[in-house]
């Protein structure tokens, strides 16, 4: 049963064709990889699914229903969210309140003018779990914009985690965090949608994650789809490997030792 | 261990205390025109507070303020004029139903935009305000403006005196409208309202994905704070005498953004200590030297060159080196 | 007819200084994404510096030829003002959000207006001796100021001339690069800083000049920068910021409309202004020719 599919979608910039009649589906409670080359049309596909572009063609279909027409406000509602590769947090607030303001509007109450934010409970103690999950409830008080760039990735996963989304586009979770930072987010990440039953989509260029991380790996070539499948599937594809020049296909995580396997 | 609870709560009140002090006591202790000069101050700052709601927590610039408030008092000159009305009640209330409506319409186009071309738009319309009254004389009194009397307050007659009116009786009601004004603005600044703004401000593209149709909050934003600006209006129209069309001219809406940024426009209160600051400031350059203008135009230059957080911020770095030298 | 040619060329006369004026707002715009608020004030100084100098000249004794060799004598004026203000004050903003340009431009208004009125005094300055001096033409009957001519034709050659200075010089090229792309520019070797100064100086040049060339016809009164810049605000609008057509095709529209206005109804000629201009913004904001 496919929580997401998409039908024939198409979108273009120009001459260059981002997205070129894709089909794409996502399962109830996997975590998937979406991998390729830059320019490959990852980005431009889950800015079409979450509702930042408007498709040429095509149609997308969220829990059976057709969303293509609908706005970025109505996809949110009916629970896709997504986190953002360059970080996108409100940094003059405060960890906690960057947390809290999805929940707040997941419940409906951000257009509530006449009540005190802070008098409503449930909305902090959640947002403090939350933090506390990420592994961030240390920096509860302090703006976004004055952490640490790992911590602001995280954040960024956390806002969108927060929305309770029944599936969640994560991308490039791990981008411009240092090696050794990025096992350990992506750790808390995994665990935390395993253990929440949400359906994840990560966009990622880092094959040790790639590998490690994701139950099924769809990889993406200028702006179709060319492979499809589990990981041990995709690491023998040779055309997979010989488009994307460079990886690890061997899957085994770099930062362990230097052996590759088999050798 | 409650101490330590309430010391953020302590801390205010160790300086709201002495400044309620100092505004009730006020026409007490000083003379009528220094009363006065801080009435037009309290006036001002309830205008700013409003328009702050835009720029401080919302990150919009309105170079357009000018007519709500304008829009304030000739509703009141109207309502003088035509309909025979004297009560401050009445001449408050329909002067919000006015602006609201007025910044409802501005509004709707201008929130479509952001940055330089919201300020722009803000500026036009106002500016089609302010031709509107400058041309059609007839009805508005052109630059003569139009004359208005001292009002009743909750029903009770003005004083024949009018200077001892204004700086007593005028200054109190005045002086209560603003505190209510004050406390409803900290209430929508800090509710889940409040919150989802300062996220438009901070980032709009995150804002629309954790699902805030940000135009229909930016619209709300300014329609709130074109009430503030009209109810203004409303109160400044009796304590100036006339209407004219100085207070809808786009210069005006300048002087609004120079009390904001004078007084900082990063915090709660630094839109009425800037509204204050300018006021004074502004009434002593007047009478100092007949080219103000360059002083005041002097201030706000090396203010945005160098004290970019204004009043208030420079305000925040004393207490911080002062706490830190403990 | 008359009264149509009259009033046609009334509106050509109006437009071609609001060209000037606006064409500079622009210009800068265009290359360096600053909103000058100041610029109505450069446009007035040079209608003072022109009208001073031409009246000092004529108060020494100087024949009419002379007095015309200085009516540029404000565009030069202006300029020289933008190339010093340009690098002191406008420079520390470029970095920071644009929203403070509005700010500091708003405060030079303040300083430049009573600048003027602190050098020049309260007293309208006139150099009706020059628009005296052209005389009058007849035009199918009427009489008509020859004066006038000369600045439609001013405004007309103005446009010519930045036309093929934007696009047909080399500096022109490098001009139009930065304000496309200010960082591909830089990269490629451009001296931004040089190109801005550069800009901005022409920028007020324009408006110097509109000042200059106006003032034999009407005196300069103290706050005409401030009410220039209003309707200047209104061309740029309408034909779009960044523009030179659309400053041509903006003030071209707000010249005769006024001219309508003020030849029928004289109440809601600047409301209408005002009013198009508002419903360009919601229809089209870049302007006509403007790229949003």
């Amino acid at each position: 049963m496919s929580l997401l599919a998409t039908q024939a979608l198409a979108k273009a910039f120009g001459e260059n064709r981002a997205v070129n009649s894709v089909d794409f589906t996502v399962k109830q409670g996997e975590v998937l990889a979406l991998i390729g080359s830059n320019g490959a049309g990852k980005t431009t596909l889950v800015n079409l699914i979450s509702g930042l572009y408007r498709p040429d063609s095509g149609s997308i279909v969220f829990e059976e229903r057709d969303v293509t027409r609908q706005s970025s406000y109505g996809r949110i509602k009916a629970g896709i969210a997504r986190s953002f590769q360059i970080v996108n947090l409100f940094d003059q607030l405060s960890c906690l309140d960057n947390v809290a303001l999805s929940i707040f509007s997941r419940e409906g109450k951000t257009l509530k003018l006449a009540a005190l934010a802070s008098r409503d409970r449930a909305v902090w103690d959640e947002a403090q779990g939350v933090l506390r999950q990420f592994g961030l409830d240390p920096k509860a008080a302090v703006p976004a914009g004055a952490i640490s760039h790992g911590e602001r990735k995280l954040l960024d996963v956390a806002v969108a985690y927060a929305l309770r989304p029944k599936l969640l586009f994560l991308d490039e979770p791990t981008s411009g965090v240092s090696t050794r930072e990025k096992a350990p987010i992506m750790d808390i990440v995994s665990a935390i949608v395993r253990s929440g039953g949400i359906t994840v989509v990560i966009i990622e260029h880092d094959m040790d994650i790639v590998f490690r991380y994701s139950e099924r790996i769809v990889v993406m070539h200028q702006g179709a789809i060319l492979a499809d499948g589990s990981p041990d599937e995709i690491r023998r594809n040779d055309e997979v490997t010989t488009t994307l020049i460079g990886t690890h296909v061997t899957g085994e995580p770099a930062f362990e030792n230097g052996n590759h396997a088999g050798h | 261990m409650t101490m330590e609870k309430h010391r953020p709560l302590l801390r205010t009140l160790a300086w709201v205390i002495p400044v309620a002090i100092a505004l009730l006591a006020a026409p007490h202790v000083v003379g009528p025109f220094q009363t006065l000069t801080l009435l037009y101050g309290l006036v001002f700052g309830i205008a700013v507070l409003g328009f702050n709601l835009l720029l401080g927590y919302t990150g919009l610039l309105s170079f357009g303020h000018s007519a709500y408030f304008g829009a304030g008092a000739y509703t009141v000159a109207f309502m003088v004029k035509y309909f025979k009305v004297a009560s401050m009640e009445l001449f408050l209330a329909g002067s919000v139903l006015i602006s609201v409506i007025i910044s409802l319409l501005f509004g709707v186009v201008c929130v479509r935009y952001t940055r330089i071309f919201f300020g722009i738009l803000t500026l036009a319309l106002s500016q089609v305000l302010w031709s509107l009254a400058f041309k059609f004389f007839w009805v508005t009194g052109g630059t003569d403006g139009l004359r208005v009397p001292t009002p009743s307050l909750l029903g009770a007659a003005p004083l024949a005196d009018k200077m001892e009116f204004l700086a007593f009786q005028y200054y109190y009601y005045v002086l209560a409208v603003f505190t209510v004004c004050v406390i409803v603005m900290w209430v929508i600044v800090h509710s889940p309202f409040g919150k989802a703004l300062q996220a438009i401000r901070d980032n709009e593209t995150r804002a629309e994905f954790i699902g805030i149709r940000i135009r229909r909050y930016r619209l709300i934003a300014f329609v709130v704070s074109g009430a503030f600006a009209g109810l203004a209006g409303a109160l400044w129209a009796p304590l100036n005498g006339l209407a004219t069309p100085d207070v809808l001219v786009w210069t005006f809406s300048g002087e609004i953004v120079f009390m904001a940024v004078l007084g900082g426009f990063n915090s709660f209160i630094g839109p009425i200590v800037g509204a204050v600051a300018f006021t004074y400031l502004k009434t002593y350059a007047v009478g100092f030297t007949v080219y103000w203008q360059l002083l005041l135009g002097t201030v706000l230059v090396v203010l945005v060159l160098a004290l970019p957080k204004g009043i208030m911020g420079m305000v925040e770095l004393l207490v911080a080196k002062v706490r830190r030298s403990r | 007819m008359d009264f149509l040619l009259i009033h046609g060329l009334n509106a050509l006369l109006y437009s071609s200084v609001l060209f000037l004026i606006a064409g500079g707002l622009s210009l800068i715009y265009g290359v360096m994404r600053i909103l000058n608020l100041a610029h109505g004030s450069l446009y007035a100084i040079g209608a003072y510096v022109t009208a001073w100098s031409i009246g000092a000249a004529a108060a020494a004794g100087a024949p009419n030829a002379v007095l015309l060799l200085l009516l540029p004598a404000g565009a030069i004026a202006a300029a020289a003002v933008g190339a010093v203000l340009e690098p002191t004050l406008l420079r520390p903003f470029y970095k920071r959000p644009e929203e403070y340009q509005l700010l500091v431009t708003f405060g030079l208004l303040m300083i430049l207006e009573d600048l003027i009125h602190l050098v020049w005094g309260p007293n309208p300055l006139s150099a009706g001796r020059v628009y005296e001096s052209f005389g009058s033409i007849t035009i199918s009957g009427a009489r008509y100021p020859a004066y006038n001519l000369a600045v439609i034709a001013v405004g007309i050659i103005a446009a010519l001339f930045l036309w093929a200075f934007i696009y047909r010089t080399r500096f022109g090229v490098v001009l139009r690069a930065t304000s496309q792309n200010m960082r591909m520019a830089s990269a490629l070797g451009v001296n931004v800083n040089r190109i801005y100064i550069q800009a901005f100086t022409i920028g007020c040049f324009m408006a110097g000049l509109g000042g200059a060339i106006v003032v034999p016809g009407q005196s300069a009164v103290l706050g005409m920068g401030v009410d220039a810049l209003i309707l200047a605000f209104v061309v740029v609008v309408i034909g779009g910021l960044g523009s030179l057509e659309g400053a041509f095709a903006g003030a071209l529209i707000v010249g005769f409309v006024r001219e309508a206005g003020v030849a029928l109804f004289p109440e809601v000629e600047l409301a209408v202004l005002y009013l198009i201009a508002a419903i360009v913004l919601f229809v089209r904001p870049a302007g006509l020719f403007g790229r949003a």
